[in-house]
């Protein structure tokens, strides 16, 4: 593979192949340094970069089939792309592009949410439709330690666990809710402690660690699947980067802090064990690394050529039928 | 039949066409909801279709766009208007957007029942009318029946429609009086209202409740030899426009009247709309008959806070035919 070779898909994940669990990864990591460049050279707008928690976001998909669905935050926005969504389309979004949303059943996706834990009832509300429909599909819903706060979070972990639904609640603990860290979020020593109050398992991860997230995420997708409801699966990380684009975390936390978690990000370990374990060559993974570098630049450039939204987007998709809607628009005035 | 048999029916009737149909809410099975609408349904249906769910408004509207997603019809049955407030993030953040947040794709095929209004001598937050809320919030279809003819007809196409319904039930009326009627209604169609007294002097828009102390209004006024034209919104958003309208060029005077808080109420869109689109038609100022901009009253006040005939009839008098 040399270094202008593209790969022809995004990589497959397979929770017993810890190649493709780098891989996919990779391929995050990747799309996440685009599109913070992309956004540095203003052609996208402000972006949720999720720098350190790859290992949680692969782990996990790693640990569920393609019709279970995925609930995933603004944190996971490239996270689709694993299942298929062009790369340009995900970062669409962040260029207000209206084309960037997309049908949810196409990928087993629920558009990122952009409120905190109010999408984890949708997940509840799908997963028990699935059950009672029967079928054993699972809903992966993720939040953050920041979201455990919202009343919302409370009401979908105590509702899923009344009514058994086969949902994994994955909390990504990456410490930081924008400025405010974890400490003031909650008095309890650990998130996870809180699935005690709604008699639902519970389980605290390495969240820099895929193997130890994708099978801890195993263990949880079986008890939903085999009707044994759902879990909540503390995934403790570090949010390396900024909140968003925008955000400058030299005012609230130190560099120290950062430079110490850095040094323990989730794909530079990976890859050092794979390589001593022999399972993938110092110069396979260059060539993989340099691969999917290219594969984004292409898919940049795919961006730069998308359509531009018009006027004409703005009645669509509100309602089945666009007739209830001339006056929004101020059209029937200016007409 | 009384309201709450004719929206019992309605539901029953939906839950035997279509099984994608389930209801939610709190105290809707055994009990059969704290004002019995879903009496019986339980039995009927089963606790997959008739949902009792905890304590719960915004995880239980929540659950409804993900039962939305998986391609069932929630019907959630809040319990009192004010519970709505609860739930506020899921209906405009989530439900009312979520057609468009997914591109147009996915149907939020759902209907939250609400009853509302005050006139049941109830405690703080079981009387408020909080339907102007939803109108604002883009996404959202609101309707409001006033007899239970129109209940039945109005429930049966808001669970049939592709589109969240949220659907004001005006708790006073579920049983002021009975319909009767030999075979059941047609289903609505969405959208029109009714001229529900035909007259020629004024028009006088409203909705709900306030429909009855409106009638009751046009008969006292009769008695002075001014005729009234009531018209009953049945849809508050979307406005059927053309009805209103036309009845305003009839009538050349417009009144409306809610219960609900005056300021930012569906009164003032009616005003705007007709101040819009008919303007040379009117041969007097406007007026809204409506609740105060306070909280709804302890409910000793009540009846000082309701809009009630006798008052109507008055403004009517000296605003329009001093």
């Amino acid at each position: 593979m040399n270094s202008t070779e593209q790969l022809l898909s995004y990589p497959r994940l397979d929770p017993l192949d810890p190649v493709s669990l780098w891989r996919g990864m990779v391929w995050l990591r990747s799309y996440d340094e685009r599109a913070v460049a992309l956004q540095r050279q203003g052609r996208i707008g402000t972006y949720a970069t999720f720098w350190g928690e790859e290992a949680v976001q692969v782990g996990a998909l790693s640990a569920i089939r393609h019709s279970d669905w995925m609930f995933p935050t603004y944190r996971e926005n490239g996270i689709v792309t694993l299942r298929g969504l062009p790369l340009e389309r995900a970062w669409s979004y962040f260029r207000g592009d209206p084309g960037a949303l997309f049908d949810p059943r196409e990928y087993g996706c629920a558009p990122q949410s952009v409120p905190l834990a109010s999408h984890l009832s949708h997940a509840v509300g799908w997963a028990w439709s699935r059950m009672v429909g029967g079928h054993d599909d699972v809903a992966l819903a993720f939040f953050g330690d920041g979201a455990t706060s919202e009343g919302e979070a409370h009401e979908a972990l105590n509702v899923a666990g009344v009514m058994k639904a086969p949902v994994v609640f994955l909390c990504v603990n990456n410490q930081w809710a924008i400025s405010t860290p974890v400490s003031r979020q909650t008095a309890a020593k650990q998130l996870v402690d809180k699935a005690i109050g709604y008699g639902i398992p519970g389980e605290r991860v390495d969240g820099f660690d895929v193997i130890e997230v994708a099978e801890s995420l195993g263990r949880a997708v079986e008890r939903a699947r085999n009707g044994n409801g759902p879990s909540f699966i503390e995934a403790f990380c570090y949010r390396i980067g900024p909140h968003a684009t925008a955000d400058d975390p030299s005012l609230y936390r130190s560099s120290v802090d950062e430079e110490h978690w850095r040094s323990m990000e989730p794909i530079g370990r990976m890859e050092e064990s794979l390589i001593r374990e022999g399972l993938l060559s110092y110069s396979q993974a260059k060539a993989y690394k340099e691969a999917v570098r290219t594969t984004m630049l292409e898919a940049a450039r795919r961006l730069d050529r998308l359509p531009r939204p018009d006027r004409s987007w703005l009645g669509k998709g509100t309602f089945a039928s666009e007739v209830f809607i001339g006056g929004l628009t101020g059209e029937e005035v200016l007409s | 039949m009384t309201m709450v048999e004719s929206l019992n029916a309605a539901l029953d009737a939906e839950m035997t066409a279509d099984d994608r149909v389930v209801l939610l809410g709190e105290d809707i099975g055994t009990t059969g909801g704290v004002f019995r609408v879903t009496a019986d349904l339980l039995k009927r249906y089963g606790s997959l279709r008739v949902i009792d769910m905890p304590v719960s408004e915004a995880g239980t509207v929540g659950m409804a766009v993900g039962m939305c997603l998986a391609g069932l019809v929630p019907v959630v049955e809040i319990q009192f208007d004010s519970f709505a407030y609860p739930a506020f993030q899921q209906l405009v953040s989530h439900l009312a957007r979520y057609r468009w947040r997914t591109g147009g794709s996915v149907s939020m095929q759902a209907v939250v029942r609400l009853p509302f209004g005050g006139g049941i001598r109830a405690p703080e937050l079981h009387s408020d009318s909080p339907e102007a809320l939803f109108c604002h919030m883009p996404g959202l279809k609101v309707v409001c029946p006033s007899n239970p003819l129109d209940a039945y007809s109005m429930l049966r196409w808001a669970i049939r429609h592709p589109d969240p319904v949220v659907f004001m039930e005006p708790k006073r009326l579920y049983r002021l009086n009975r319909a009767w009627f030999n075979t059941m209604p047609e289903i609505w169609d969405g959208w029109s209202a009714a001229i529900a007294r035909q007259g020629s002097d004024a028009t006088v828009v409203s909705y709900g409740a306030s429909m009855h102390e409106s009638l009751a209004a046009a008969e006292l006024l009769e008695q002075d030899g001014i005729s009234v034209e009531v018209v009953d919104l049945r849809s508050l958003w979307p406005l059927d426009k053309s009805a209103i309208i036309g009845s305003v060029q009839r009538t050349h005077r417009l009144v409306v009247v809610h219960e609900a808080p005056r300021s930012c109420g569906v009164g003032a869109e009616v005003v705007a709309m007709v101040a819009e689109q008919a303007f040379e038609s009117l041969r007097s100022p406007v007026v809204r008959i409506t609740g105060l901009d306070t909280p709804f009253p302890m409910f000793s006040l009540e009846k000082e806070y309701i809009p009630s005939s006798e008052l109507i009839a008055s403004i009517i008098r000296k605003a329009l035919f001093k």
